[in-house]
């Protein structure tokens, strides 16, 4: 995010990883030792890492279904109040017709299930990330980074976890 | 380093993954390097081209109408067949980029970035057109739904409006669906830059690292978005064959109208990719990104959707002789054999024979010869258009009502301007953005193991 405010820099170590395997056994064995506030970098989305780190399901999809719903309601609610607000006959046919209003209901379900879908993205995953966290530009190239929130006394231990894992750079970061 | 080992075996043997996450960075953040000398040239064209387009469009402003070549009976002509033209263009954006997502074929990411580029902006200059032929275009806001003074509502029982709410929907979600797929290669872009442009890309970046959160929240609205832009392109060029389907007009008025009109804009559409990314994976020095394989594949749903549409051709004859109705027998005898017999003919040769070629594998991976029947469709296609609007029109129920379009400088301007704008556009995206998915390549190829092989 660019730095609209500076957030405090959340102290803990950083470490790079080439082998996308040893970045997996890096996250199982901090997960079995109590770590689970990791953030892990990766270029592209990846299964392994996926697997390791089991999240739940993204609730993006709840935001998609409410828009579309939404969306749907909202075209039907608009042409048919529309039409009786000010009834004219056209082609006699009713006042209200279903049939033609499904077409504006179903662009709205569209238009509004995707709206609500990337709003809840950038909900979920740009304002309520996390700040502060360290970050290097190889992650976006070719490398796994793993940020492991650490205090004084586990910078240690944590570090040679990761470098016994096949860490390439471990760095640490005071806040 | 391990060997590099790809889960999907058919692009392997075409070449493409094979190279390292690292190189895939590295080459297509080069395409964003300094313009080449014909890259200048072709934007200049463009803008060129755009400029007559302007022009035209302020003497139209200032005069009205009046210049362009309509005539009665044919108050639809050529800018509402450039319309359909460039409303199907974008058409095969989508498919590449959404129907093949679901339907995981992993082809789609060499190409699927610049398709789903083309599609937005072919929908931008289609969303002119309605404007620039509505006459007054200072008031085009009267068909939105919105409290005017007298509360009177658009009606929405016409097909008219479903356009307007079928387009705009359609531009936006595939701006969405564009920006979003961006998002990413972006991050990957600023974290190669220095300078100012390192400034532009963190702000478009808007916070981009690509941790584990975002990626899950990122993969399921991709999936999302793609299960949404499936339909939507599906509805849009059926809401536009209903702009004419509707209607009682002879060679209009087919049930067969909304699967005619989807199978032929996607066939134009990928015309039209094949027509923008042969020059322009040289021109950005990606052949090895893009390569015959993605033509190949390119050109084999090219010969699918062709096949549909000749159906259709067919059909229409069919049922138009079988109706036993006279005035629609008479309109389709004319397109072949009346006054514009040049156009109806142009329009089966180009999409009923010259495609016949991509029958041959050899023809499919020579880019050359691909390259100039994209051409012949990108005519074909327009000219299909041309003969169902204008020759529908120019004969009526009534023979004493006939009449002829002959276009003027007024139509040819503004068409010209059209290719113009779209061509500016694309340039522009195709220097300023990753024109080939950096992280969708990268989701194929496997990234090293320590212990060797693939999992």
């Amino acid at each position: 995010m660019p730095p609209f405010t500076r957030a405090r820099r959340m102290p803990g170590l950083l470490a790079s990883f080439i082998h996308i395997d040893a970045a997996v056994d890096a996250i199982r064995a901090l997960r079995a030792k109590g770590f689970r506030k990791l953030v892990v970098y990766s270029p592209a989305p990846n299964h392994e890492l996926e697997e390791a780190l089991n999240h739940r399901v993204s609730p993006v999809r709840l935001f998609t279904l409410i828009g579309g719903l939404t969306g749907c309601a909202a075209g039907f609610g608009m042409t048919i109040w529309m039409s009786y607000d000010w009834p004219v006959v056209v082609g006699g046919k009713p006042i209200a017709s279903i049939p033609p209003y499904v077409v504006i209901a179903f662009e709205l379900t569209i238009l509004l299930g995707a709206l609500s879908t990337v709003a809840a993205v950038a909900l979920f995953s740009v304002l309520m990330g996390k700040r502060g966290v360290a970050y290097d530009p190889r992650f976006s190239d070719d490398q796994v980074g793993i940020f492991v929130p650490a205090d004084a006394e586990q910078l240690a231990s944590v570090e040679t976890l990761l470098r016994n894992s096949g860490a390439v750079e471990v760095r640490h970061e005071a806040a | 380093m391990a060997t590099i080992v790809s889960h999907s075996p058919a692009p392997v043997e075409e070449g493409h993954p094979t190279l390292t996450h690292g190189e895939v960075t590295r080459d297509v953040v080069a395409t964003l390097g300094p313009a080449t000398r014909g890259y200048v040239l072709l934007l200049l064209g463009a803008v060129s081209l755009f400029l007559i387009g302007i022009a035209t469009f302020t003497i139209l402003l200032k005069d009205g109408l009046g210049h362009a070549g309509y005539n009665p009976p044919i108050f639809w002509s050529v800018y509402i067949t450039t319309f359909v033209f460039w409303v199907g263009i974008g058409h095969a954006g989508t498919l590449i980029s959404a129907i093949l997502f679901l339907f995981r074929s992993p082809w789609r990411t060499a190409v699927y970035r610049s398709t789903e580029a083309m599609t937005v902006f072919a929908v931008m200059t289609a969303g002119l057109f309605p404007i620039i032929h509505i006459g007054r275009q200072w008031v085009f806001y009267w068909l939105l739904p919105y409290p005017n003074q007298r509360y009177l509502w658009p009606n929405f029982k016409s097909p008219l409006i479903w356009d307007v709410f079928a387009i705009s929907t359609y531009l936006t979600v595939s701006t969405t669906f564009l920006v979003f797929g961006l998002l990413p290669d972006v991050a990957a872009v600023r974290d190669k830059v220095s300078g100012w442009r390192k400034t532009i890309y963190t702000w478009s970046s808007v916070g981009w690292r690509g941790t584990d959160n975002q990626w899950r929240h990122y993969s399921r609205a991709y999936l999302y978005l793609a299960a949404l832009a499936t339909p939507l392109v599906l509805s849009v060029h059926s809401v536009v064959s209903w702009d004419f389907a509707s209607s009682i007009v002879p060679g209009w008025h087919g049930t067969i109208f909304a699967p005619y009109f989807v199978a032929g804009a996607i066939y134009s559409g990928i015309g039209m990719v094949l027509t923008l990314i042969i020059p322009l994976r040289r021109a950005l020095r990606i052949e090895h990104l893009i390569t015959e394989y993605h033509f190949d594949n390119l050109a084999k749903l090219t010969l699918l959707t062709r096949s549909i549409l000749l159906y259709a051709y067919a059909m229409e004859y069919f049922v138009a002789w079988y109706s036993g109705n006279i005035f629609e027998q008479t309109t389709f005898f004319r397109r072949a054999f009346g006054p514009q017999w040049w156009a109806g003919w142009t329009m089966i040769i180009c999409n009923a024979f010259v495609s016949q070629l991509l029958w041959f594998r050899k023809i499919r991976r020579n880019v050359t010869s691909l390259f100039v029947i994209s051409i012949f469709i990108n005519i074909g296609m327009w000219f299909e258009r041309y003969v169902i609007i204008v020759s529908s029109l120019s004969n009526d129920y009534v023979p004493w009502a006939w009449g002829i379009l002959n276009p003027t400088w007024a139509d040819w301007g503004i068409l010209a301007g059209s290719f113009g704008w779209f061509g500016m556009w694309f340039l522009l995206f195709a220097k300023n953005f990753p024109i080939v998915a950096i992280q969708e390549i990268k989701e194929m190829i496997p990234m090293p193991r320590r212990r060797g092989g693939h999992h």
